[in-house]
Formats: C-alpha cells, structure tokens, sequence
C-alpha cells in the first residue's frame, strides 16, 4: 500500500465503522420504541436524498452546516478546541441584517458582498477573541469559546429586543427584512440558495490552505507541539489567532447567509442550533476540510428527515437528535483505533 | 411590615438566589469532582436534562418524589460513567466526548420526556424557613428546596473529604499528575471514571431538584442552560465546593435580578445582568491565568486537557 494514503484510508474505514456501529445501535432503539427498521430507514433515506426535493432541503441545510464545522475544524489544525460557533452564527447573522439595510441602492453583487462580509468580521472577531486569550494570556479556549457563545446568544437576544426589532413583528421578534439587493438567490436550475456554493468554496479553500500551503504546514506543525513550533521559529501566536480568525469569519459568513438567503431578516429561527451541530460535522469528518462536504451531507439530511419521521412515525424531532449523539458518540470512540487498524509497516 | 415594599427587590433576589441555587449547586459540585480528578465534562447539561426528565417520571409513575431522585442520581450516574468510559479510551477528545453527551443527553431527555410534558407529579415537601412571617412573600422567598439543605452538607464534606480523607486526597492527586499519581500506586482511569460517574449522579440530582421543587414539572427548557453555566462556576469557584455553595447562591441571585428590576418598571438594559457571571468568569480567567502559571487551584491535568 502507498503510505500517504494509509491515514487517508484508515480515516474513512475508522468513520464507516463508526457508522456502521451506530445504525446498529439506532436499530436497536428503533426496535424498542416499537417501528420497523427497515421503514424508517426507507423513510429516511427517501426523505434525506431519495427526490429532487429531498436533495434541495439536504443541500440547503448542509450549507450552513459545512461552514460552521470549519469554525472547528480550522482552529483544530493549530491544536485548538473551539466549541463556540452559535454565538458567532448569530451575532454573525445579527450584523448582517443591520449591514444589509444600508445598501438598498448598492449593486446587487456588492450588497450581498458587504451583508456577508459584516457577519464575517463579526465572527472573526467573536472566535478570533478566542484564539487571542489562548495566546496572550493561556486561557482555555474550549472554555473561553463556550462562554463567549452564550454571552453572544445574550446579546443577541438583548440587541434585538432593545433596539433593532421591526415593530412589525409581533409575536416574533425579529429585525426589519433586508432589502432585496442584498437577497441571495437561488442556484441556476435548483432550489439551493447560492450560499451551497460559497460553503463549498469555503471548504476546498481551507483543504488548500492547510493541507498544500506552506502557511497550512505551519499551522499544522504548531498543532503538533508549541514547542517543536517555537524551537522553528514559527509565529505560534499569529498562526492561532489567525485560524480562529478564519474560522469565526466562516461560522459568521453561515450566519449571514442565512439571513441574506433563507430568512431575510435576523430573528430567533437564526438561533438553529447549526453552530453547534457543526461541531459534530467536523469531529465526523476528522477536521478535514474536504470530508465536511459528505459529513455535512450527511447530518443535513438527517435533519431533513426529521419531519417525515415526525408526521409518518410519530417520533418526536428529539429522535434525530439522538441518532446524531450516537454518532458523534461512535466517531469519538473510534479514534482510539488509529494506528492499530492499520498499523505503519516496521521499518 | 405588612406591604413588602422597599423589601420587594432583596426578597425577590433572595428567593431566586435559593431557588436557583440548588441545581447550580448540584451540577457544580459534580463537575467540580469530575474536573479534580483530571477530566472534564463539557456535557452536564445534557445530564442535568436527562436527571430532570427522569425524576419526573419515577415520581409520576411511583407517586414518590424520592424515587424521583434515586431515579435521576442513577440516570446520571449511567451518562457519567459513559463519559468516564470514553475519556478513558487513549486519544479520545474529553471535549469533543463531553459535546456528544450533551448531544445525546438532550436528545433522550426530549425523546423520553414527551409523555411528560403535560401530567402532573408530586413534589418534594419543602423546608419553611419563613413560616415565622405572616408575610406571604416572605414566606414563600424562604421557602426552602430540601435538596438545597443536602447540597450544602455535600459542599462541605467534599471540602472536608479533599483535604483530609483518603478517598478525596486520591482523587486530587490523580488530577494534579497521572503519573505521579501512578508511581504512588493509585489507579488513575479506576479513580477518574468513579469520580465522572459519582459527578454524572450530582448533575443528575440537581435536575432532579428542577422538576420536582416549585414550580413543578417538566419542559424542554427547563434548564435554561444552567447546566452550562455551572462550568462557569466551577472555574469562579476556583474548584473548592465551598466556595461553589457560595458562587451557586450568587449566580442564582444575579438570574433573578432582571426579572425582579423589570418587575419594578426598570428597563430591558438589565436584561444583560443575567450574562454577568458569565463576563465575571471570563474576566477572572483572563486576569488569573497568564502563559507562565495556570490559575490558582486548577488540576494540574486539567492544564494540559485536549
């Protein structure tokens, strides 16, 4: 066998079983809960990828998921853990919508440019704050992460009701709709909004970056050890702030795609739970920025699926909830196999 | 004193500090021993959720709120020891673990606590402490949660227990450094997974007193994300169960402040109070922490936790 490919190889065996594994134990549930397997994975597998219409919901839930998986996935090349991607999505999102009413009269490309590129800044900020009190003061970025999201979430919530609510929206507090130069449309000839493209972009991007750059290497030396890093002379303290500076921009750019895209306004639907399931995304494709494509497919097709379920069976929507813990569950527990699976040929 | 009056605003705090504090206390005291120990457990709320849910039904179907409890310590006790097992397998992420017991926990809690939402179960008897006043709103500010009065015995017996007895100097000396701890001949993932699974039954337990104290029952928002909260206030507890009693009552008192200041006619601005043991917790590991020294009291093996 081609060594460069073995971890490539034990990566996608590792992640089949792991999968393989949880349909065993989601079979189990659904057994006991009293349906039929083999209905619900029909129901399933229609649901998520089996029409035209399947694919467009899978394909528009992926897209948000992929680039709120980088927001791990990125920093996680340097050695860090960000698990704070929901604060940024939605103060990404909150930005966006304020950015986007002031080019009504912008050329439609330039608007959505400068809608998305506002919910980037403020997610590069909000992650990047992360990556700078890793640095300069040794704090804890999964720690850090995680209260930066929630005071994000609070903010969030306080900013819309205090100051940038439409008084036209009653029941559901949610900001003035952006004008329709800063709209994302559709793709030619589907039903997707264009942000697909731009997380698909993102993705192959960030493949390049950290896995063909000399930048990349850099930062992939520095999440192999700080030390061997520094013992180099590489900039650690510039190379991690800089990945969650990538990061938060994608998880923010999700966040103002949604709003240009799907809701046209920033409210509590922004509040979608994708920066969190992105983190499940990204530990399913082993942070590699390309395997987030089909790990991100895969999750947005479940969630896709989670109505049908809910309307033919009766399973209440926490069901998809739970297969997605079993999964992340398995994928996490498969790691401890590496390098036994396939072990490195004596030399 | 027959209108509370001036009285209205501390009374208000005073109650929600005690109302509040003992699942903050439960779910504290639990991370607090899991994290001494060596490991963390990014995924109590997913637990607190899990014990919330499953006391409220054990007591539906038993008609005793006790067995709500030994029900949601064991529930607990079942994700903590799963966490403990993962953590305990070589190149496991403890955090990425923790985020997918948060996951499934969540998921179970809302997939079994459907049938729940609606009936009724019975409720933990409490401890009046303001029977003395004649006072209505005094007396129910002080009416005390049972479990409050177990938590505060536990925060001082885990303190006691960690600097005097065997079973608590063991625990912290396999948290301070694995191997140290190994050439002592103290068994580190034995040691670590029963206290994970012991922090799993304390998490369980404060959703227990969620569900089964005033107001009663059981919601999908039940927690608020309290249970992410309390991560927080281990780290503003500098990892002393004491002193988590004390941040427990505190971040209990500053999540009823915005509702009691609205209800006084102040504005929406004191919405943001309730983010300020978050911002506080932030500003103290900023300040506490530098690159040469972690902060004062943290497990050495936390230090280094990937």
């Amino acid at each position: 066998m081609v060594d460069a490919l073995r971890p490539a190889l034990e990566s996608a065996l590792l992640s089949a079983g792991a999968l393989a594994v949880a349909a065993v134990l989601v079979i189990a549930l659904v057994l006991l809960v009293g349906h039929d397997p083999r209905e619900i994975a029909t129901t399933l597998a229609r649901s998520a990828f089996g029409s035209r219409f399947a694919w467009e919901n899978t394909l528009s839930r992926a897209a948000p998921l992929m680039l709120a998986a980088l927001c791990t996935a990125i920093p996680a090349h340097a050695g860090l853990v960000v698990i704070g991607g929901e604060g940024a999505l939605v103060l990404g999102g909150l930005a966006a919508s304020q950015a986007a009413l002031f080019v009504a009269d912008v050329p439609p490309f330039a608007a959505i440019a400068i809608t998305c590129a506002a919910g980037m800044l403020v997610g590069a900020a909000w992650i990047g704050l992360v990556g700078a009190l890793q640095q300069a003061r040794g704090v804890n970025e999964v720690i850090s992460s995680l209260l930066l999201s929630i005071i994000a979430l609070g903010l969030f919530d306080w900013l819309l009701e205090e100051f940038l609510r439409d008084p036209a929206s009653l029941n559901y507090p949610a900001t003035r709709p952006i004008p329709d130069a800063a709209r994302i449309g559709a793709l030619p000839g589907l039903d997707v909004h264009a942000g697909l493209a731009v997380a698909l972009v993102a993705c192959v991007a960030a493949w390049w970056v950290l896995r063909r750059s000399v930048t990349g290497f850099a930062i992939r030396v520095v999440g192999g050890g700080v030390r061997a890093a520094l013992g180099v002379g590489l900039p650690v303290g510039r190379l991690v702030v800089a990945t969650c500076v990538a990061g938060g921009a994608c998880v923010g750019l999700a966040g103002a795609i949604e709003v240009a895209a799907v809701h046209e306004r920033a409210g509590g639907a922004l509040h979608a739970d994708y920066g969190n399931t992105g983190i499940l995304v990204a530990f399913l494709a082993r942070h590699h920025p390309l395997a987030i494509v089909p790990a991100a497919l895969l999750v947005g097709g479940l969630a896709a699926a989670s109505g049908p379920l809910q309307r033919g069976f009766d399973l209440p929507d926490a069901f998809v909830r739970i297969v997605e813990g079993v999964v992340f569950l398995a994928v996490i527990a498969s790691e401890t196999l590496r390098g036994r699976l396939l072990p490195p040929a004596a030399r | 004193m027959s209108d509370p009056g001036l009285w209205a605003l501390p009374l208000a705090l005073a109650g929600g500090a005690l109302r509040a504090a003992t699942p903050y206390l439960f779910v504290s005291l639990g991370e607090c021993l899991t994290e001494k120990s060596g490991r963390i457990n990014v995924g109590v709320e997913g637990i607190l959720l899990v014990g919330a849910m499953s006391a409220f039904g054990a007591a539906w179907a038993t008609g005793s709120p006790w067995a709500g409890i030994a029900a949601a310590a064991a529930a607990g006790a079942a994700m903590g020891a799963l966490h403990g097992a993962l953590c305990s397998l070589a190149r496991v992420s403890h955090v990425a673990a923790g985020v997918a017991i948060l996951v499934l926990g969540t998921g179970i809690a809302f997939f079994a606590g459907k049938p729940f939402i609606e009936p009724q179960a019975p409720t933990l008897p409490a401890i009046e402490l303001g029977a003395w006043s004649s006072h209505p709103a005094v007396a129910s500010a002080l009416r005390l949660n049972p479990l409050l009065a177990l938590g505060v015995v536990l925060a001082f017996g885990m303190r006691a227990a960690f600097r005097r007895a065997r079973v608590g100097l063991a625990v912290i000396a396999v948290g301070d450094d694995a191997a140290a701890a190994t050439a002592m001949g103290l068994h580190v993932d034995r040691t670590r997974l029963a206290a994970t699974t012991l922090g799993g039954a304390l998490a369980g337990i404060g959703g227990a007193s969620l569900s089964l104290f005033h107001p009663t029952g059981w919601s999908e928002a039940i927690s608020g994300g309290q249970g992410l909260m309390a991560m927080a206030l281990v780290i503003f507890a500098r990892w002393d169960p004491v002193r988590c009693l004390g941040a427990a009552l505190l971040f209990g008192a500053a999540g009823a402040l915005a509702p009691a200041l609205q209800a006084a006619g102040h504005g929406h601005a004191w919405q943001l109070l309730h983010l300020a043991p978050h911002a506080l917790t932030l500003a103290i590991l900023v300040t506490g922490t530098t690159r040469a020294r972690a902060m004062r009291g943290l497990p050495g093996e936390l230090a280094v936790l990937r």
